[in-house]
């Protein structure tokens, strides 16, 4: 068993899809908030193999599509301080801010570093004492119980030149915010298999009694995908709303109680804007009062900064599901994964980089360049 | 940052009082923290994200979803029935 090729398997996958369809009677608007599981469905072809029977909408567990523009904006002001050494995941350095985005300050200069861990960026810390070195602590429940670590590792080491720009969001709030839009169309949720892993299952019964909207805990393969929809259809068809992990080999009802421990004395929860949607009350964690010491926004007083978003971008919409990606106007033509103007066309997690990688054919046709001559 | 995918633990080590292990996801080996899985063992596979292991992956659970898909659309296929 090695986890992977066995959940690709072709064979079984047309089972599940044939099942789905034998099982739907009219099709069901399914979200899958985890932008991972946008990109695999995309890619696999997953949404397209079950028209007719379930409508995808691409829900907001992209963090670096979420994250909001003024914290970006921050970043790349801490980032571009002579004494920062200002350290990030990879899929951070292309957002765009207001007016450039981390790579353009690397590109000027700036000390921007690459890390696979934010434990990297303690070890940077350790071997670097004469400089200030930044984590740009962003993500969901998942990211974020190595980003608490990273804090409390820099505390045991006595670290006065390590801190972090915390800006981490949770998944639970936004379904809620979701479900009470009045534009609200999803009819059942595949929830987040691997920030599961971390929060267990629990925090989702009460959504589904208040709701009345199934939500199945799901994975990433493609057999994952079809058996989290498998089991959304049948709740659905029955009428009978329930929480069901179909994910039971990574995920246990409790989740991982030493991490929440962690999580708990770490982080506090805080009001959050998401990027593209808006303020969300109680849905995101910022440094708990214990280790105001290690807050980036503390540490350097970045002033007023004036926010500016891309008058084109309709990366907002894409966002709450409101419209898919090629519906917008700049996609494919002013926006592309090379030079995006919205977070949604920069990550692995972005929905508009997902249909711009893998649904190539359904690019807008551009005008064909007459050479004279010709 | 959040694409978490199943990794064999090869082995494991301390480093200042914290367990770490090298991972192999096929092929590709990392350095990765095992604070939150102290009960977890070389041979063992897990999920990390951002250089920690989070969940211990369960090979009977896996096996019995397997099992499922299986049986998915057997009945129908024993009993010659076409689907429409």
């Amino acid at each position: 068993m090695r986890y992977l090729d066995e959940f690709r398997d072709p064979a079984l996958a047309k089972r599940l899809i044939d099942e789905i369809h034998r099982r739907a009677t009219r099709s069901w608007t399914v979200m899958e908030v985890c932008g991972g599981q946008t990109h695999s469905l995309i890619r696999n072809g997953i949404d397209t193999l079950l028209e007719g029977a379930v409508d995808f909408i691409h829900g907001p567990g992209c963090p670096v599509c979420v994250t909001p523009l003024e914290m970006i904006d921050r970043a790349l002001a801490i980032a571009a301080r002579p004494e920062v050494a200002f350290c990030s995941f990879g899929d951070m350095l292309r957002v765009p801010g207001s007016s450039r985005d981390l790579f353009s300050v690397k590109a000027a200069g700036g000390d921007v570093r690459v890390v696979y861990s934010p434990l990297d960026s303690v070890r940077i810390a350790e071997q670097n004492p004469d400089r200030q070195v930044v984590f740009f602590g962003v993500g969901f429940e998942t990211t974020a119980p190595a980003n608490a670590m990273s804090v409390l590792a820099a505390k045991h080491r006595g670290l006065t030149n390590f801190s972090m720009l915390v800006s981490h969001v949770l998944v639970p709030p936004a379904m809620t915010a979701i479900l009470t839009s009045p534009s609200n169309r999803v009819q059942a949720f595949l929830a987040a298999g691997h920030v599961c892993t971390v929060m267990g299952t629990w925090q989702y019964g009460p959504l589904v009694r208040e709701h009345r909207v199934p939500i199945v805990v799901t994975g990433f393969e493609p057999l994952d995908l079809l058996e989290g929809v498998r089991q959304a259809v049948i709740a659905l068809e029955s009428g009978e709303p329930s929480l069901v992990n179909a994910y039971p080999r990574a995920v246990a009802p409790q989740g991982n109680a030493v991490a929440q421990a962690v999580l708990g004395d770490v982080f506090e929860v805080c009001d959050r804007q998401w990027r593209g949607i808006g303020m969300i009350p109680q849905s995101g964690w910022r440094l708990s009062a214990r280790y105001g010491d290690f807050d980036a926004e503390q540490r350097f007083a970045v002033g007023d900064l004036t926010v500016a978003e891309s008058a084109l971008c309709h990366s907002g919409q894409v966002l709450q599901g409101l419209i898919k990606p090629h519906e917008c106007p700049a996609f494919g033509t002013a926006c592309t994964p090379r030079n995006p103007l919205g977070a949604t066309m920069v990550s692995s997690e972005g929905a508009c980089a997902a249909y711009f990688q893998f649904r190539r054919l359904d690019l807008p046709v551009l005008p064909k360049v007459v050479t004279s001559g010709a | 940052m959040c694409l978490g995918i199943p990794g064999k633990i090869v082995d494991v080590w301390e480093d200042r009082g914290t367990r770490m292990a090298h991972v192999d996801f096929g092929g590709a080996v990392t350095d990765v923290c095992l604070a939150y899985l102290p009960e977890i063992e070389v041979g063992d596979y897990t999920i990390v994200h951002a250089g920690f292991a989070l969940t211990r992956l369960d090979e009977r659970s896996a096996r019995e979803t397997l099992r499922i898909f299986e049986e998915l659309g057997m009945l129908e296929e024993e009993l010659g029935v076409r689907r429409p």
